[in-house]
């Protein structure tokens, strides 16, 4: 299985004033490609800060992150932006849609500032394949006033589907989400998983944790336990069903 | 290429969503550019009317029209005028009579009184000139006839009426042989002048009675001096030689050597005009700084709006900053959006502005000229006003660290 992440003695130092808070210290971490690995860790532990590194949002003061073979750990703001459309497609825990915006087009949106250059009918192709994927077909045209909490999560996946990303990266995707919708986003996620897709997910619930195939625990900026678990399988036939095209009426 | 065409065109429909989402607020935005278009266009169109108008009635003069006043210029050109008139008929009869350039000549008394006709008075302006005076002003008589060198010798009680005049003293039409008292004296009405207008100061041309200035200077004013005189070069050609001529004959006639100060000002139609469009000049400046003021200020809402449309914003620039917006895309989107304003802002305001001027020519019967290349630079301006208010909101936007702007509430 070829690495989709290589972490190599990874740190990122703050500095307040004149204390030197190190909010990550010496991190050493690989995931293959299709794997779901959970990352653990209470508040403060640093697992935010190693998902802004992963999500190429910030950059580590030292060591080395290879994402997809690429080596991002010293890339400048524009650089990661283009490795975030490409590569890293991010599901959060407040959703971040974008008001009075139709779902399609909040899926869109990471092609209007790809690099494909897709003309609007193959955006919105694109935007109509991901949101039937995660069991939104039909609901491509309303706003995220006009959907559930789990079914605007929904739209964030497919938003984070849209660009065929290297990895899905999600913060606490089911931290404002009731346990029944936590569970449904859950099964999409291992339903995608299934299909060949890279998940990390960022959480401080071990039952929310249980649905990845593999947990890896952070605490003060180390890596504290690795380990491989008995993923919790969500029944994503029954909780999820991708609609077939033709079925839609 | 196709790609960054493409792109801009993908900013574009994102600008445009943004102010479409916010209708009311884009509204109240643009009204700052709207109304300092607006401005701009009426307020240059009234200028413009002015001037025009102004224009016109000086052309109406004649091109070959020369005034001569009493009074001085200094060496350095600050006119002095010492009280008591230098110039006198006899004067005007000389320049008739010695310059070959000067076609027409009449000295002109101007004095105010009531004029009486039965019941009716109406209270105007007396102008003392001789048979010349029509030539020079290119100015006849409806109806009747002016009056002649006879009757300016002899120094008889006859009168021309303006339109004006004629027709509040006799509404029924008729002016010509009745009688009306000026100051108690009998004046016997032989004329009455072609209708010329207001002109743009506001004075009604046609409010005046013109009598032979013999008769207004013993009936009617009492002293011998004149106010003005009034000549006409014999073509439009000979303007400078008949001032010249002038300037030369009175000059020996006041006893004054050839490179002395003058104790009277010569003007010709071409230097009133002149000055008349320095003073518009100064004007209509004065206006366009204040029309330019409301569109700084326009500006300045703008940027506020962006400002705050920015902070309140912030999740969502980190909402595509995450998903791949780089700096660049957000910058433009910002600026984008605060051009599309002002743009939209004055083209409303180029309506508001050509609408405002129809008012003001139909309602305050204001003669308005819109200009074109007023229209072109109060848009450009707008234009201007929205890259320039829109960059800095636009750019702090750009510089948002995406973390922070994420976590932002």
């Amino acid at each position: 299985m070829p690495l989709v992440i290589e972490i190599h003695d990874l740190t990122k130092v703050y500095s307040l004033g004149e204390v030197e808070v190190r909010a990550l210290d010496g991190i050493n971490l690989t995931v293959d490609q299709g794997d779901f690995v959970a990352i653990m860790g209470p508040s403060g532990s640093g697992k935010s800060t190693l998902m802004n590194i992963i999500g190429c949002l910030d950059r580590p003061t030292a060591g080395t992150y290879k994402l997809d073979g690429v080596d991002v750990s010293k890339l400048d703001r524009d650089e990661r932006a283009v490795i975030r459309n490409a590569k890293i497609g991010f599901v959060f825990q407040s959703f971040n849609l974008l008001a009075r915006t139709s779902a399609a087009e909040n899926v869109e949106l990471p092609l209007l500032y790809g690099e494909l250059g897709l003309a609007r009918a193959e955006r919105r192709k694109a935007a109509m394949e991901a949101l039937h994927r995660v069991g939104l077909a039909g609901r491509e045209g309303n706003h995220p006033s006009q959907l559930s909490g789990g079914q605007q999560q929904r739209v964030a996946i497919a938003r984070a589907l849209v660009t065929n990303p290297a990895i899905l990266l999600a913060d606490e995707p089911t931290g404002n989400l009731d346990s029944r919708t936590s569970e449904e986003i859950m099964g999409i996620f291992q339903k995608l998983n299934e299909d060949g897709k890279t998940v990390v997910l960022i959480t401080h619930e071990p039952d929310i944790a249980q649905h990845a195939k593999r947990v890896v625990t952070v605490r003060d900026g180390r890596i504290q336990g690795d380990e491989r678990v008995n993923q919790i399988r969500v029944n994503t036939q029954g909780i999820a069903p991708p609609v077939p095209v033709e079925a839609r009426r | 290429m196709k790609n960054s065409v493409m792109r801009f065109g993908n900013i574009t429909v994102v600008g445009l969503k943004a102010i479409s989402r916010n209708k009311m607020r884009s509204f109240l935005t643009m009204l700052g550019i709207v109304i300092g278009v607006g401005c701009v266009i009426v307020v240059v169109a009234i200028g413009n009317g002015a001037s025009k108008s102004i224009q016109d009635t000086i052309n109406s003069l004649g091109s070959n029209f020369i005034m001569i006043f009493p009074g001085a210029t200094s060496q350095s050109g600050a006119k002095i005028f010492t009280g008591n008139s230098t110039l006198t008929p006899e004067d005007a009869d000389a320049i008739k009579a010695e310059c070959p350039a000067v076609a027409y000549v009449t000295p002109n008394m101007r004095t105010a009184a009531q004029v009486v006709s039965g019941e009716l008075n109406w209270g105007t302006s007396i102008y003392g000139v001789n048979p010349d005076w029509p030539f020079i002003r290119s100015w006849n008589c409806s109806d009747g006839t002016f009056f002649s060198d006879s009757d300016v010798k002899s120094a008889t009680k006859v009168c021309v009426l303006g339109a004006t005049v004629a027709e509040n003293l006799f509404p029924q039409g008729g002016a010509v042989g009745q009688t009306v008292r000026i100051k108690n004296v009998p004046f016997k009405v032989v004329g009455v002048l072609d209708r010329k207008g207001g002109n743009t100061m506001g004075q009604d041309q046609d409010d005046q009675v013109i009598a032979p200035y013999t008769t207004v200077m013993k009936r009617l004013a009492g002293q011998s001096k004149v106010s003005m005189i009034m000549a006409s070069a014999a073509s439009p050609d000979q303007v400078q030689e008949a001032q010249d001529q002038i300037d030369a004959l009175l000059k020996q006639r006041h006893r004054i050597p050839p490179n002395g100060d003058a104790d009277f000002m010569m003007r010709s139609q071409e230097e009133i005009a002149a000055a008349q469009n320095a003073q518009m000049g100064i004007l209509r400046t004065l206006l366009i700084s204040i029309a330019g003021i409301s569109l700084l200020i326009g500006g300045i809402g703008i940027m506020n709006i962006m400002l705050v449309s920015v902070t309140e914003r912030t999740r969502e620039i980190g909402i595509r900053m995450a998903i791949g917006a780089k700096g660049r895309h957000v910058l433009m989107q910002f600026l984008f959006e605060a051009i599309t304003l002002s743009i939209v802002g004055g083209l409303i305001g180029i309506l508001l502005g050509a609408g405002g001027s129809e008012l003001v020519k139909n309602v305050l019967k204001w003669p308005i000229v819109v200009s074109p290349s007023s229209i072109i630079i109060a848009f450009g301006v707008a234009a201007a006003v929205g890259v320039f208010f829109g960059f800095y909101p636009a750019r702090k936007a750009a510089r948002l660290d995406p973390i922070d702007a994420l976590r932002y509430e």
